[in-house]
C-alpha cells in the first residue's frame, strides 16, 4: 500500500480472505442457524469449524513449519470481522488466540507437538480471566507450586470459552511469585471440572474452572523467559479480535435496522422516514465507519510496537461503543417487537456486552492510551 | 491524466515543498488572522491572503494538478495532495480564494464550456479574481431548491432580482455562482432554476455585511435589482441549474474530487487540544491531570484518529465495498460537528478562564477556542446543514426512505 494510505493498509492475502469470508460466513450462518445453535448444548456445528480449518483459517496467523500459512493477525481480523457480522458460533477466537500465545511463549517441544494439531483444528482455548479479574496486576491469583516434578495448581478461571470442546487450554498462574503460563491437556482440563456460565451472549459457551488439586507435569511449563511478551502480545492480540468481532456485527445489525425502518410503517409512513429515527441511525453508521477505520489500522500496524498498541486500543475503545450503540438504538427502533426475544437486536446487544468485557472496555482501554498518548 | 508519480518522485516533490514554504511562510501579522476562508472580515486580512496566494500559486503549489493550458501544473493529483499536506503541516495561512479553488473551478474545469476555462480558471489560481457563492437565500436555507432570486431573458443579457444570503467574500468577489429561477411555475420547482457565472462589480448589484455571532463580518448579504449580466453568463442549459447546484455541493463538501487543493481551514489539531490541557489550569492543577478531562480528552483523540482513517479507507476499494458512497456524503457531517465539538472542549478546559473572549489581555490565547468555536457553526450549517447531511447519509447511502 501507498504512503498515502498512512498506518492503514489492505494486503492481496487480506482482500482475498475478506471475500471468501464474507461469503463462507454468510453462508454458514444464518441467524436461523445462529438460533438454533444457541439451543443446543454444543453452541455450535463441529462440522463447520472442521471446514474452516480445512480452509486454512486455524493456521493463517502460523508459521508454515507449524502447519500453517506464515501470515499474520491482520490477515485473521477479515475473517473474524465476517464470523461478527453473522454471529457466527464456534471456537475459532479461543484456539486462533491459544495458538498465538503458544506461538509467543511455548517451548519448541510444545510448539511442535501442538499448533499444526490447532492449525488442523483441534479447538484450543485459553484460561486467562479470573473472577474480580485485574487487566494490569502484576501476577494472577491462580497459584502453581512445584511439588515431586509436577505443578500442583490451586485458584479459580472463569469466563473460559469453549472449555467443553478445548483439547488444550493454557492457564495463567502465579508460579514463585511470577507469572508463568501452563498447557492443560483434555485430561487436566477436565480435572478442573468445568462448570458451565450462564452469560448474555448466548453464542457462547462459557465456563468456570477450580484448579483445585489438580496437577500437571513440570513440562506443561511455556517458556518463563517469553511468558511476559506472550502475555503482554495476546492482550493485544484479544482486543484486536474482539474488536474485528464486533465491528462485523455493528455492520449487519445496522443493516438489519435499517431493513425494519423501510418496512414497518406507522401513521401511514415507513418510520424510516422519520428524521428521529433516520439521524440516529446515520449517528450509529458513522460511528461504525470511524470503528471499522481503527480496526484495518489495527491490523494494518499490530507488529509495530507502541504504534500498534495504540492503534489496537484505540481499535478496541471505538469497536464496542460503536456495536453497543447500533444494537440498543436498534432495540428501541423496533418498538415492541423490538422487546422481544424474536427481534435480532437482542443478539447484536447482549454481543456488545459480551466483547466489552473481554480483553478490557473501552474505558480501560482509554486509561492505557491515556499514558500512551498524553 | 498525469501518470502516477513515484515514491521518490513524490518524495522529492515533498523535500522542494517543504524547503519553499519553511522559507516563504509569512511572520503572524499583527493583527488576528483568520481561521477558515469564511473568516476573512477585514481589509488588511483579505489584502494579506491574496498576496499569500498569489505567491503560493506562481511557486507552483496550487492547482499544480488542473491542466497546464488554464494555469495549472498538468501534474498527477498525488503532487498537489502533498503541497496541500505541507501547507498544513507548517500551518500556511489559507488559501483565500477557496470558493474559486475548490467549488466553482472544479466545477468549470468539469462542465464548463472551453470558453470558461480559458475565461475564469487562470484568475482562480492567481487570486486576481475572487469568486463568492449565490445559492442561500434569505428565505430558502436549507430548501435551496425553492429559491426565489429572479433571472428574466432580455435581448444578450440576462436581468437579476432577489436577495442572496450568507456570501463569503461578497464584498470582494469578482465573480458569483449564482443559482435562480429562470422559468416561473414549473411543476418541479427544481426545473425553474438555472445556473450562472455572475460577475458582481455592475450597476445594481449591493452588498451589505452581515454581523456574525462573534461580533466579526466575512459574510454579506448580496442584493440584486435589475442587474444586467450577460447572455453568455448561463452555464449549461436553462432550466439544469440544480443539477449544476448539485454538482457544486459536491465538491464543496468534498464528495468529488478535482479541487486545486491548498489548505482553507485551520484544522483543529488536536496535538494543540493537549498542548492546551497541559497548559490551562482547574482548580490549583493541570487540567490534563483530571481524570475526567483526561478520559474525554482521549476520546476527542481516538475520534481525530478515526475520522483521519477514514478518509484514508475512502481510496481502498475492498474496505468499503458494502456502502462506496458512505465515506464521500459523511464527510462534512464527521469532520464539522468533531471540530466544532473539540472547539467547545477546549473552552472547557480552560476552567473559569474559558469566560475571556478576544480582546480581553487576561484570555487564553487571546481566546481563539472561544472564537473558533462560535465560528465552527458556519461549517455545521453551511454548505447545507449537519440536519440535511444526515437526511443525505440516510437516505443516499442508507437507502432510507425521504419523508
Amino acid at each position: 500500500m501507498s504512503e498515502r494510505h498512512g498506518p492503514l493498509g489492505l494486503g492481496e492475502e487480506q482482500a482475498d480472505l475478506l471475500e471468501a469470508a464474507s461469503k463462507y460466513c454468510e453462508d454458514k450462518s444464518s441467524v436461523e442457524t445462529v438460533r438454533n445453535l444457541i439451543d443446543g448444548q454444543k453452541g455450535h456445528d463441529p462440522a463447520t469449524f472442521s471446514e474452516m480449518a480445512e480452509l486454512g483459517w486455524l493456521g493463517i496467523a502460523l508459521p508454515e513449519i507449524y502447519g500453517g500459512a506464515g501470515l499474520g493477525l491482520a490477515e485473521v481480523v477479515p475473517v473474524v470481522e465476517q464470523m461478527g457480522r453473522r454471529l457466527m458460533a464456534g471456537p475459532f477466537l479461543p484456539t486462533t488466540l491459544a495458538a498465538q500465545l503458544l506461538l509467543a511463549a511455548g517451548t519448541e517441544e510444545q510448539k511442535s507437538a501442538v499448533l499444526p494439531q490447532l492449525a488442523g483444528g483441534t479447538p484450543a482455548t485459553l484460561m486467562l480471566a479470573e473472577p474480580n479479574s485485574d487487566l494490569d496486576a502484576p501476577t494472577p491469583q491462580a497459584n502453581a507450586t512445584r511439588k515431586e516434578g509436577q505443578l500442583s495448581l490451586t485458584g479459580t478461571k472463569c469466563l473460559v470459552v469453549d472449555a467443553h470442546v478445548a483439547q488444550w487450554a493454557i492457564a495463567s498462574l502465579n508460579l514463585d511469585g511470577s507469572p508463568a503460563l501452563v498447557l492443560l491437556d483434555r485430561q487436566a482440563l477436565e480435572a478442573c471440572s468445568p462448570r458451565r456460565e450462564i452469560v448474555v451472549d448466548e453464542t457462547r459457551r462459557s465456563f468456570r474452572l477450580d484448579l483445585d488439586g489438580v496437577r500437571v507435569p513440570e513440562t506443561a511449563l511455556l517458556d518463563p523467559a517469553l511468558t511476559s511478551a506472550g502475555l503482554a502480545r495476546i492482550a493485544l492480540a484479544g482486543a484486536l479480535l474482539s474488536a474485528a468481532e464486533m465491528c462485523g456485527g455493528g455492520q449487519s445489525c445496522i443493516d438489519y435496522t435499517i431493513s425494519y425502518l423501510n418496512t414497518r410503517k406507522q401513521f401511514g409512513r415507513p418510520i424510516g422516514s422519520y428524521q428521529a429515527l433516520k439521524h440516529t441511525t446515520v449517528h450509529a453508521h458513522v460511528q461504525l465507519e470511524q470503528a471499522r477505520s481503527h480496526l484495518y489500522a489495527a491490523a494494518h500496524t499490530f507488529e509495530k510496537g507502541e504504534e500498534g498498541e495504540i492503534a489496537v486500543r484505540m481499535a478496541k475503545a471505538a469497536a464496542g461503543p460503536a456495536l453497543a450503540f447500533a444494537a440498543d438504538r436498534s432495540i428501541q427502533f423496533h418498538g415492541g417487537y423490538g422487546f422481544t426475544y424474536a427481534c435480532d437486536a437482542q443478539l447484536y446487544r447482549r454481543r456488545a456486552i459480551w466483547g466489552e468485557s473481554q480483553f478490557g472496555d473501552a474505558v480501560y482501554q482509554r486509561r492505557k492510551l491515556a499514558s500512551l498518548i498524553l | 491524466m498525469a501518470s502516477s508519480p513515484s515514491k521518490p518522485e513524490l518524495n522529492e516533490f515533498r523535500a522542494e515543498a517543504s524547503a519553499w514554504f519553511s522559507e516563504n511562510i509569512p511572520l503572524q501579522p499583527d493583527f488576528m488572522m483568520p481561521l477558515t476562508f469564511m473568516e476573512v472580515g477585514t481589509d488588511e486580512q483579505f489584502e494579506f491572503l491574496v498576496d499569500w496566494q498569489r505567491k503560493v500559486y506562481e511557486a507552483g503549489y496550487l492547482g499544480a494538478a488542473w491542466p497546464e493550458e488554464y494555469g495549472g501544473r498538468g501534474l498527477h493529483q498525488a503532487f498537489q495532495d502533498v503541497a496541500t499536506d505541507v501547507m498544513r503541516r507548517q500551518s500556511s495561512p489559507i488559501m483565500l480564494n477557496t470558493i474559486g479553488l475548490n467549488w466553482a473551478g472544479p466545477l468549470i474545469l468539469d462542465m464548463g464550456s472551453e470558453e470558461e476555462r480559458r475565461r475564469y480558471i487562470p484568475g482562480i489560481l492567481s487570486a486576481e479574481d475572487i469568486w463568492c457563492q449565490g445559492f442561500s437565500e434569505p428565505e430558502n436555507g436549507s430548501d435551496l431548491g425553492n429559491a426565489q432570486t429572479k433571472a428574466v431573458r432580455e435581448g444578450d443579457e440576462w436581468v437579476i432580482n432577489g436577495t442572496k444570503t450568507w456570501t463569503t467574500h461578497g464584498s470582494y468577489a469578482k465573480y458569483m455562482i449564482l443559482l435562480a429561477r429562470s422559468i416561473p411555475d414549473t411543476a418541479r420547482k427544481y426545473a425553474g432554476l438555472s445556473f450562472f457565472l455572475a460577475p458582481m462589480r455592475i450597476p445594481g448589484v449591493e452588498t451589505q455585511p452581515i454581523q456574525k455571532l462573534t461580533g466579526e463580518y466575512g459574510f454579506t448579504e448580496t442584493y440584486f435589482t435589475d442587474a444586467r449580466i450577460p447572455a453568455d453568463s448561463l452555464m449549461g442549459e436553462e432550466g439544469q441549474g440544480w443539477a449544476v447546484a448539485m454538482r457544486t455541493l459536491e465538491y464543496e463538501r468534498s464528495a468529488r474530487g478535482g479541487q486545486a487543493g491548498g489548505l482553507s481551514i485551520v484544522a483543529p489539531d488536536h496535538g494543540e487540544v493537549v498542548e492546551l490541557a497541559r497548559r490551562a489550569q482547574r482548580g490549583g492543577r493541570a487540567a490534563i491531570e483530571d481524570p475526567i478531562l483526561r478520559d474525554k480528552l482521549v476520546e476527542f483523540m481516538i475520534e481525530a484518529q478515526g475520522i483521519a482513517l477514514t478518509n484514508r479507507r475512502a481510496s481502498i476499494g475492498p474496505l468499503v465495498q458494502d456502502r462506496p458512497m458512505s465515506i464521500p456524503l459523511s464527510g462534512k457531517l464527521m469532520a464539522t460537528e468533531f471540530t466544532r465539538r473539540i472547539n467547545e472542549f477546549a473552552i472547557t478546559l480552560l476552567g473559569q478562564a474559558g469566560a475571556y473572549a478576544v480582546g480581553e489581555p487576561e484570555a487564553v490565547d487571546g481566546g481563539i477556542s472561544q472564537r473558533a468555536y462560535l465560528n465552527a457553526f458556519s461549517a455545521t450549517i453551511g454548505g447545507g446543514t449537519s440536519q440535511i447531511q444526515a437526511n443525505i447519509v440516510a437516505e443516499h447511502v442508507l437507502g432510507l426512505p425521504k419523508h
